[in-house]
């Protein structure tokens, strides 16, 4: 009853709606029909907004234009799950840690993990330059994985946390009781109950190492066959020309994989990622 | 839960061994986490301090006190870049605001279809910026781009307008950009906190003839002001952050109209190869970060002692 809208009321919230969309969806709307269009197509003069050529020969001429695209996305890939992976290695003890466990320095130690997430990589990039150089890592897969990760703990530590939080205590206490050690009762008893958590932590660490890629790979990797796509992509910007078109096809392309992965998962991820707005 | 239990009993005797001190248990979890975070983040953190009063090259770095600062101090350049980093701080983190708010409040509606809308509101939060960008550049593009192709039907514009190409164009420019990428997530938070709210206090509103408008302003805000007093935090951190963007549209460009603090360090640093001037404003972006946060956390512990949460 209460919810109940007039005839007149769903057109202006549709009608609302609609145009917060296009501001959302305009740039790839754009993107898609830039892919579509013939390269000598997209600089005709004056502007116009359909034309009767549309195909889909830019995405298969992108990977002559650039030969080294399958790799990029190949790289990407394999970036973003090395540090999921092993981000995920560290979050998972420290977030049960946190949720569980009562200890001297918690809230403090908490306090400086959420504090990195202050620090984006630009204002470190030069000592981590150095650290990097100094450790052999500069131009090797290990210069964007390592930071990668370090940026991640804190959000998937905090993450994790609010879902360890909502498991029930009582088989971690029955199973403590009957004399299993900890790490035991962590291993057996609390990962089996929190894997959908873990599959939403991880996801959402995945979504975050697929995106971050540019500026480590800008900065610390200059070989390449090692780059992520984000900085692959420019490749299509050319000392002649722009080839406009087959560069929207390519950044479509690669988006695709975590697009398929958030579809799949998205009401999970929506609300794992928002945990901390709600109330308990 | 069967195969659970005679794992214990398999077990028993081993375990009933003395297990671990709570508090020692729980340093060996967080420790290594924190030895990682100590190596990249910390100790980097260390060195930009230290680098900071250096100067420090490509060939080797020599000791020169303040020098760094003084110069930053006493250049009227740098004095703008702070000034515009704090307009591009909080015109973008404003904009994000309203827009996320009304966004919730849309996608809160009890509408058909308002699940696939939230879908549909996702992708820039989602997807690497950097690709993002790509698509903002198309858009501003003079000749082949919508917007200006849209300015010159329409009459507005008689020629291509290159909205990347004059200072202000390309300041705002970066910052409906911006708005774009960082709009989804405040929608979402928002959204969130607004489904958080007991249903109890709009009927018991609603019983008293209280109507949609004076709800939302009474209910709603006051319920979800914790959330928009963090999350105002959040945005405003990433938003000072923000490289990526003005990197890829402008490169601070043109003549330095969207150069941020960020932008200014990483170009004067990596670009540059300027170590030592590079780090010093790196640390005056961590100290200006800094004492936003606290000011903020001020703001939201009285925030959630007003609203009387947690």
């Amino acid at each position: 009853m209460m919810d109940k809208y007039t005839k007149l009321q769903m057109v202006g919230i549709y009608a609302a709606v609609t145009v917060f969309l296009i501001f959302i969806l305009l740039p790839f709307f754009e993107m898609f029909m830039a892919s579509l269009r013939p390269l000598e197509h997209l600089f005709r003069s004056p502007y116009q907004f359909w034309s009767d050529d549309f195909s889909f020969q830019a995405y298969s001429d992108m990977w002559e234009t650039v030969p080294l695209l399958g790799r990029y996305i190949f790289n990407s890939v394999f970036i973003a799950t090395a540090v999921t992976l092993i981000t995920m290695v560290f979050v998972v003890p420290a977030a049960y840690a946190y949720a569980r466990l009562e200890f001297p320095f918690k809230n403090g130690s908490l306090a400086i993990f959420l504090g990195v997430n202050m620090f984006t990589g630009a204002v470190l990039l030069i000592p981590l330059y150095r650290v990097l150089r100094s450790m052999g890592l500069l131009n090797t897969y290990w210069a964007m994985i390592v930071p990668g990760v370090a940026f991640l703990i804190p959000t998937g530590i905090w993450l994790l946390r609010s879902y360890l939080e909502k498991i029930p205590r009582e088989l971690e206490e029955a199973a403590f009781v009957d004399g299993a050690s900890r790490m035991y009762t962590l291993r057996r008893v609390v990962l089996p109950l929190a894997t959908p958590g873990l599959i939403v932590v991880g996801t959402a660490v995945f979504i975050g190492a697929y995106a971050q890629q540019f500026l480590f790979a800008i900065t610390f990797n200059q070989q390449r066959e090692l780059q992520p796509l984000p900085a692959g992509l420019f490749e299509f910007i050319g000392y002649q020309d722009v080839t406009w078109n087959q560069m929207m096809a390519a950044a479509l392309t690669g988006i695709l994989p975590v697009m398929v992965i958030f579809l799949f998962l998205q009401k999970y991820l929506v609300a794992g990622l928002t945990a901390g707005a709600v109330k308990e | 839960m069967a195969d659970i239990a005679t794992d214990y009993a398999a077990q028993g005797t081993k375990a009933k061994t003395k297990s671990l001190p709570e508090a020692v248990f729980a340093w060996l979890l967080i420790g290594p986490a924190m030895l990682f975070i100590a190596v990249i983040v910390a100790w980097p953190l260390a060195e930009t301090i230290r680098l900071s009063f250096m100067e420090a090259r490509l060939g080797g770095e020599q000791y020169v006190g303040l020098a760094n600062y003084q110069e930053l101090a006493e250049s009227k350049k740098f004095h703008q870049t702070v000034v515009r980093t704090f307009y591009w701080m909080f015109l973008s983190v404003g904009l994000k605001l309203i827009l996320g708010l009304i966004g919730a409040t849309l996608l809160n509606a009890a509408v058909p279809g308002r699940g696939l809308f939230r879908v549909l509101v996702m992708p820039p939060w989602i997807i690497p910026m950097a690709i993002g960008m790509i698509g903002w550049l198309w858009l501003y593009n003079g000749y082949f781009g919508v917007l200006s192709g849209t300015m010159m039907t329409l009459g507005i514009t008689d020629g291509p307008f290159e909205f990347l190409a004059y200072k202000q164009s390309a300041f705002y420019s970066a910052v409906v950009a911006d708005v774009w990428v960082g709009t989804p997530m405040v929608t979402l938070f928002f959204l969130a906190a607004m489904q958080g709210v007991s249903r109890d206090l709009y009927e018991a509103a609603w019983v008293d003839g209280a109507g949609r408008w004076y709800r939302f302003r009474r209910i709603t805000i006051p319920q979800i002001m914790p959330v928009i007093v963090s999350m105002s935090l959040l945005s405003a951190i990433f938003t000072f952050n923000s490289f990526e963007i003005i990197w890829i549209l402008t490169e601070g460009g043109p003549r330095g109209a969207t150069t941020t603090l960020i932008v200014d360090t990483y170009k004067t640093a990596i670009s540059n190869f300027k170590f030592g001037q590079g780090s010093a404003r790196a640390v005056i972006i961590v100290i200006l970060l800094g004492i936003f946060s606290l000011l903020y956390l001020n703001v939201l512990k009285f925030v959630n002692r007003k609203y009387g949460t947690k």
